[in-house]
């Protein structure tokens, strides 16, 4: 359906797009995941035939975006980061423009109709564009993408601006087109790409790093043991958090073992990198009652879509290539929650954490603010 | 074509930009028909028609100054350059949307040539030919703006850039005087706008001009869909 062979983009020095190639087959749903800048929106333009490659080559349906663009881009319906709206316009004025513009054959009333009801558009059809709130200006856009029924719909950051209902309303939609369209959508809201996505590739500096299904990727970027302890000492100061990641240390099979934040009273949390294939879990439990401590908690930490967006697009780690890269000193440490769906870095006082290994790898320790934030533009 | 063309004459009128263009028109004409026409006692519409080039100059660029700046700075443009159309479709859309406004507003000569022939004989051929002068001046200057108008994303340096080349091309007869080369005087002075559009002013119907302004219309259109074309590949 959609095919991308060796596509590039320069802008002056700057490589926006490097040598990407993809396949996208009909029905599928592929999550574009990236940071911002990391070639998204270029890669989108460019498939949709806004601007141009530097090089390469795109077919959408076999047609070739540059050499036929105006059957190619019958094909696709696009929903650009800013949807194209004309604010001066009625709902129904724009989408009758459109309709016109796209030279759509479909019975014009009800075809306008079916797409205003799925949209959940219907109630403001009469409003100037200009008085939609954000979230109706986003289905408005969205509405216009499906306009003529395109085979293939190209949706840039499609819930930006929506409430968590009218997300999780287009989310729905979404999967609902997957099924009779082929569907390319590009996000850093990383649940809602899983949530919605059969396929995801995840781009960074202009390079596709990852292509598959979550589960590809993750189990190819890593096979690490981790998890998460808390365990109570006998004595409920610093001192015990000193002896028990000694004690830990001793364990066979441990790669690292470092004391985190002091999450109850007293009692701390441990993170504790296995090597692989080791089940550490019997040996900390017996070494825990042999000291007379108790194990508060115990969590597995699987690597989910968030760490290895993280270790993608933070540490340039690519599947295959992991290199361990101890964290600066100076630079301040960040706590990494989902919140809302999306990540949020805080800062993390710099003495709540102790590095006890020297060569840790870089992981959930930030080298680089900016490129922390995972919040919308 | 045709939804871009209709879209945009929706806009001129929900922008205002229509009322203020259609009313700015019909009064700087009405001035120039009573104290060039009535006040004289004649029937005779050239002073009217001469006067009429310079109003046509600073009117223009309010027509065309958000043709093409808007939909850069609002992004529309990608949904147009993203639609199954080609470029030309886009910018003759445009193009005729602003010709029409433009030929509604001129047609507000045949109010002025009733009422001289209520008052006296009207030289209707004098007044054709002038009427289809100013028509095709008025197609070669909203392709010009069009083009200025593709070039930025302020419209308001859209308008103003407009105003400033259309006033340079009015200017070129007196700027070709004062050139002593021979040579490059006769290349300026066939770029001329306003001597071929005088020439109609004295009764002449030159179809050379006609042709001219034609061709400048459709260079200037040629231009644009270039400047669209090129943002593709920047």
């Amino acid at each position: 359906m959609i095919e991308v062979r060796n596509l590039t983009k320069r802008y002056g020095d700057k490589q926006a797009v490097n040598d990407i190639s993809f396949k996208v087959e009909k029905g599928e749903i592929l999550g574009f995941l990236g940071p911002n800048g990391a070639g998204k929106s270029t890669t989108m333009n460019m498939l949709t035939g806004y601007i141009s490659s530097t090089s390469g080559q795109i077919l959408i349906n076999g047609v070739d975006i540059l050499e036929d663009p105006i059957n190619a881009k019958s094909n696709i319906g696009y929903l650009p980061e800013i949807p194209p709206l004309y604010v001066d316009m009625t709902v129904d004025a724009y989408l009758g423009f459109m309709y016109d513009l796209k030279k759509c054959k479909l019975p014009r009333k009800a075809h306008l109709k079916e797409i205003c009801d799925l949209c959940k558009i219907t109630n403001v059809r009469g409003r100037l564009i200009r008085n939609l709130s954000k979230g109706y200006k986003q289905r408005v856009g969205l509405a216009q993408a499906l306009i003529n029924n395109p085979p293939v719909l190209i949706l840039d950051e499609p819930t930006v601006g929506l409430d968590p209902n009218q997300i999780i309303e287009i989310r729905t939609l979404i999967k609902k087109l997957g099924k009779n369209h082929t569907v390319i959508l590009s996000s850093h809201i990383l649940p809602e790409i899983q949530a919605v996505c059969d396929r995801i590739i995840i781009i960074n500096k202009g390079v596709v790093a990852a292509d598959g299904t979550a589960d590809d990727i993750a189990s190819k970027i890593t096979n690490e043991h981790k998890m998460t302890l808390r365990i109570e000492g006998s004595t409920h100061t610093a001192e015990d958090k000193k002896e028990i990641v000694a004690a830990l240390k001793q364990l066979d099979g441990i790669k690292y073992v470092r004391a985190d934040m002091e999450r109850e009273k007293g009692v701390y949390d441990y993170d504790i990198e296995s090597e692989e294939k080791v089940d550490i879990r019997r040996a900390i439990n017996k070494l825990c009652r042999d000291k007379g401590w108790n194990i508060l908690m115990l969590q597995l930490s699987d690597l989910t879509l968030e760490d290895i967006f993280l270790k993608i697009t933070m540490g340039d780690i690519m599947p295959g290539a992991e290199k361990a890269e101890k964290p600066a000193k100076d630079k301040p440490k960040f706590d990494l929650n989902v919140k809302d769906g999306e990540l949020v870095a805080t800062e993390v006082a710099e003495e709540t954490k102790e590095v006890l290994e020297e060569n840790l790898p870089a992981d959930r320790s930030f080298e680089d603010e900016d490129k922390n934030e995972g919040g919308e533009e | 074509m045709g939804a871009i063309y209709r879209r945009e004459m929706g806009a001129f009128f929900t922008s205002g930009v229509a009322y203020v263009f259609l009313t700015v028109f019909t009064l700087l004409s009405g001035i120039f028909f009573f104290f060039g026409v009535i006040t004289s006692g004649t029937t005779e519409t050239s002073p009217l028609f001469s006067s009429m080039f310079i109003v046509v100059l600073f009117l223009i660029p309010i027509l065309t100054m958000k043709l093409l700046s808007e939909e850069k700075k609002n992004r529309t443009d990608q949904g147009l350059l993203t639609a199954p159309i080609g470029l030309w479709s886009i910018v003759l859309g445009k193009y005729f949307a602003a010709l029409t406004l433009y030929i509604i507003a001129e047609s507000v000569i045949f109010i002025y040539s009733l009422i001289l022939a209520y008052l006296g004989d009207v030289v209707w051929p004098s007044l054709l030919g002038n009427y289809f002068a100013m028509l095709f001046l008025g197609a070669a200057f909203i392709a010009v703006g069009l083009f200025i108008s593709s070039l930025t994303e302020n419209q308001m340096a859209a308008a103003v850039a407009s105003m400033l080349a259309l006033f340079v091309l009015y200017l070129f007869d007196s700027l070709a005087s004062n050139v002593s080369i021979d040579f490059i005087r006769k290349i300026m002075l066939s770029f001329s706008f306003y001597s071929r559009y005088l020439e109609f002013t004295r009764g002449v119907f030159d179809l050379t001009a006609v042709v001219f302004f034609i061709s400048v219309a459709f260079i200037f259109n040629f231009l644009t869909v270039r400047v669209l074309d090129k943002r593709r590949w920047g």
